[in-house]
């Protein structure tokens, strides 16, 4: 009996991601959810610019690559080109989602338009070899920060949940995390209603994963886990930030 | 033939469009195009298509990226600031050879400009807009009914070619009115194997990518590219003549120039002076043929612009630097008129004797 | 006529534009050549709104109108922009109502048509535009039922069908007027 096998949507090839960086988990969930809610055939994925603009090569169903910060925008154009028939969702970074594109991400999310959005918050540009991300947490030291974030000179950093929380249009916004088995599974469990939010027809669904960078932070895999509990999770709580569906109900 | 409507040139664009099977617009408010966005988000809804005013240029143009990923006919429209905050999509579009009909109403520039009519864009269009070895189809309409056809013309194409086809357009053929009849041929819309529209579980997954971090593919992308370019500079160069045959002096011109330039070439002959008028259609592929021949027995050209004469370089090229090429132009929004270019073609004339 | 080359010109609101779309229209229905060329953008608020039209047996080459044949002046900064453009032999329409100068030139002729007192005398709203095109048709001997009604069907749309009736009154006004 096979009681752990590689889920369909993944395509079977090896992943170009750092030892210990979560990317790899979150791809493994959302391949999970596309299997599990049985969307392959009709889902469009859009890469970003950022580490993960490679993932066209990895899951299985029909792939975009986007521009830098574009990926709402074009997959806007995918869900309204046949949106009875098309499963769209992004995959993005923060410099990607929360900088370069935010215009994007919040005129989607205000149109609630319906589509499914992952956003991989490290606080940091992996790809570019770790920069300062504007995720990055006051004092963090980056390449571009080497006396640490100064909040002073450069600002704050967005919180990308909270702030989208203030907009009606959007249906569904919620902040995990996967630096443990109990944390992975609620990281599903929130990717799945993203998914299946879209499939029911409620609109703009975002889950924002805090992940770890342990080649750009510098820290061990291990170190780097812990790191999101002790660092990221108190300037960035868990949690559903909205679910417009549920209060609802609930009212 | 149908009847004959008077439409704005703008309009009959949006028109030609819809009866083209475009079903999704995107676009942005900037004057002096508007009347495409709007005859679009009345028409619509109206027919089961899309119309989004997005939130900015750059957003626009990835919605066509989007919709043409999946295979379906899409266009946006603009006017040249917005042109340049578009070029980005322009050039991913170009690295995924994606079909799409962009519009570019110019009005004045470089800047914010003015809105009055302008062809200041040449190079920005021609020579491809945006950053990559890439080009564009640049139509250049002189007449409403142009607008209509080419914009037709324009989408099958992209959809031959695997090409963006822009309109190079200019305020007054948007703004003006004039007799248009829609009643088109059109070509049946060729298969898109590649289209991302859902795998449906019947076939390895579609990717629409313009990444390829190996210099060696990517190299090979390029001089694919540029062997598609080289058929369609072959097959699609398009322009009219105008009593170009025993022309002394040939005008060069293109959209509203152009008509302006045949008012002259007109008046011209009335008073015995044999000028002729070559107008380019298709901007890029640049129609060398009928320069290169009127090179053998004409002694000058004259380029008349709205602009600070980005064309020349063309006419240049064209005819092997073997004429004196003279610039007859306004710049910043005004258009030359007749007498103008008639004062020119005298000062030519002049010194040609 | 082989060409005739119109500029209208006048404050936003008064219908510029319109009047030349009617005769835009007209010239199509009579299967000539037209082209209709509104000025655009921040120009056209407030300030003075002008339009071109040609009306041809040949095919239009340039559609803007330096020179005009007929120029329609519908208020003073018209008259004193536009009056030295117009070709010799040309014609100009003044609304007289408006304008109180004379034109300068003895080498046009020149109609002066109180154009918006007869509208407002005559209950048309603001038709004064119409009823100065309704005396261009006439000056042209061009002025039929026939002609005004096909015009007029394109021009006013099916919602606005109530219209029709003002501005072919409007135009007959115009076309019966013969100075006081």
């Amino acid at each position: 009996m096979v009681v752990f096998d590689r889920p369909h949507a993944l395509i079977d090839v090896p992943l170009h991601y750092c030892p210990g960086c979560t990317h790899g988990i979150v791809h493994r969930l959302v391949a999970e959810v596309i299997d599990e809610l049985g969307i392959e055939g009709k889902t469009i994925g859009i890469a970003p610019v950022g580490c993960s603009v490679m993932a066209y090569d990895y899951f299985n169903c029909d792939m975009i690559e986007a521009a830098h910060g574009r990926a709402p925008a074009v997959a806007t154009g995918v869900k309204r080109s046949d949106p009875e028939n098309h499963i769209v969702f992004t995959y993005q970074g923060d410099g990607d989602l929360a900088s370069i594109g935010m215009a994007e991400t919040v005129h989607a999310a205000a149109r609630n338009e319906n589509i499914t959005v992952i956003f991989i918050n490290n606080a940091i540009y992996g790809m570019t070899g770790g920069q300062m991300a504007p995720t990055s947490l006051p004092g963090q030291v980056t390449q571009t920060s080497p006396y640490g974030r100064d909040v002073n000179h450069c600002g704050y950093p967005i919180k990308v949940c909270e702030m989208l929380s203030q907009i009606d249009g959007a249906e569904y916004l919620e902040r995990v995390t996967v630096n443990n088995v109990k944390n992975v599974r609620n990281a599903k469990k929130a990717i799945k209603k993203a998914f299946q939010n879209q499939i029911d027809g409620k609109g703009f669904s975002l889950v924002e994963v805090i992940s770890s960078c342990p080649t750009n932070w510098g820290m061990s895999p291990k170190k780097a886990l812990e790191w999101i509990d002790e660092k990221m999770i108190p300037y960035y709580p868990l949690g559903v930030y909205k679910d417009r569906s549920a209060n609802k109900e609930e009212a | 033939m149908s009847e004959k409507v008077l439409m704005k040139g703008n309009e009959a664009i949006a028109e030609a469009a819809i009866v083209a099977g475009c079903r999704h617009y995107f676009g942005y408010p900037i004057t002096p195009q508007t009347e495409i966005a709007a005859y679009m988000a009345k028409k619509m809804p109206k027919i089961g298509g899309t119309f989004l005013q997005a939130e900015s240029e750059i957003a626009a143009i990835n919605m066509v990226y989007g919709v043409s990923s999946t295979g379906k006919r899409v266009m946006t429209s603009s006017s040249s600031p917005g042109i340049s905050l578009k070029g980005e999509g322009l050039s991913y579009m170009a690295g995924c050879d994606l079909p799409a009909l962009v519009v570019n109403v110019q009005r004045g520039g470089p800047g914010l400009g003015g809105i009055q009519p302008s062809q200041s864009d040449y190079f920005q269009s021609t020579r491809g807009g945006g950053h990559g070895d890439y080009h564009m189809i640049v139509l250049a309409p002189a007449s409403v009914q142009e607008m209509a056809e080419l914009t037709v013309k324009g989408f099958e194409l992209a959809d031959e070619y695997g090409i963006t086809s822009m309109i190079l357009a200019d305020g007054t053929i948007g703004q003006m009115m004039e007799p248009v009849s829609l009643d088109f041929d059109l070509k049946p819309m060729p298969e898109k194997p590649w289209a991302t529209t859902g795998t449906k579980m019947a076939r390895e997954h579609n990717i629409t990518n313009s990444l390829s971090l190996v210099p060696e593919e990517l190299e090979k992308f390029n001089f694919a590219r540029y062997e598609k370019y080289k058929k369609i500079e072959e097959n699609e160069c398009r322009y009219e003549e105008y009593m170009t045959e025993d022309a002394d002096i040939i005008l060069c011109a293109f959209g509203i120039a152009a008509r302006v330039s045949k008012n002259a070439v007109n008046e011209a002959r009335s008073k015995g002076i044999k000028v002729g008028l070559i107008r380019p259609i298709t901007l890029w592929p640049f129609p060398k043929a009928p320069f290169a021949k009127a090179a053998t027995h004409a002694k000058a050209f004259i380029s008349v612009e709205l602009s600070m004469g980005q064309m020349i370089e063309d006419i240049k090229l064209s005819t092997e630097c073997k004429v004196p090429v003279y610039l007859c132009n306004r710049a910043g929004g005004m258009i030359p008129d007749p007498k103008m270019v008639m004062d020119m073609i005298e000062k030519v004339k002049a010194g040609e004797n | 006529m082989s060409t005739r080359e119109f500029l209208f010109s006048g404050f936003g609101g008064q219908g510029i534009l319109f009047a030349g779309k009617f005769l835009s229209y007209k010239g199509l229905i009579e299967e000539k050549q037209v082209s209709w060329l509104p000025s655009y953008g921040p120009e056209m608020r407030g300030g003075t709104a002008s339009c071109s039209v040609i009306v041809s047996d040949n095919p239009v080459g340039s559609p803007i109108v330096s020179n005009p044949d007929v120029l329609v002046a519908m208020n003073l900064p018209s008259l004193d922009r536009y009056e030295q453009s117009v070709k010799p032999g040309g014609v100009i329409f003044v609304d007289s109502t408006l304008i109180e100068r004379k034109v300068n030139r003895d080498d046009v002729t020149v109609y002066y048509i109180p154009a918006t007192r007869l509208a407002s005398d005559n209950k048309l709203g603001n038709l004064a535009n119409m009823i100065i095109v309704g005396k261009i048709m006439s000056v042209f001997d061009e002025f039929t039922d026939e002609s005004v009604d096909a015009a007029l069907a394109k021009v006013i749309s099916a919602k606005h069908a109530d219209m029709l009736d003002v501005n072919k009154n409007a135009l007959k006004l115009g076309a019966e007027y013969t100075k006081e």
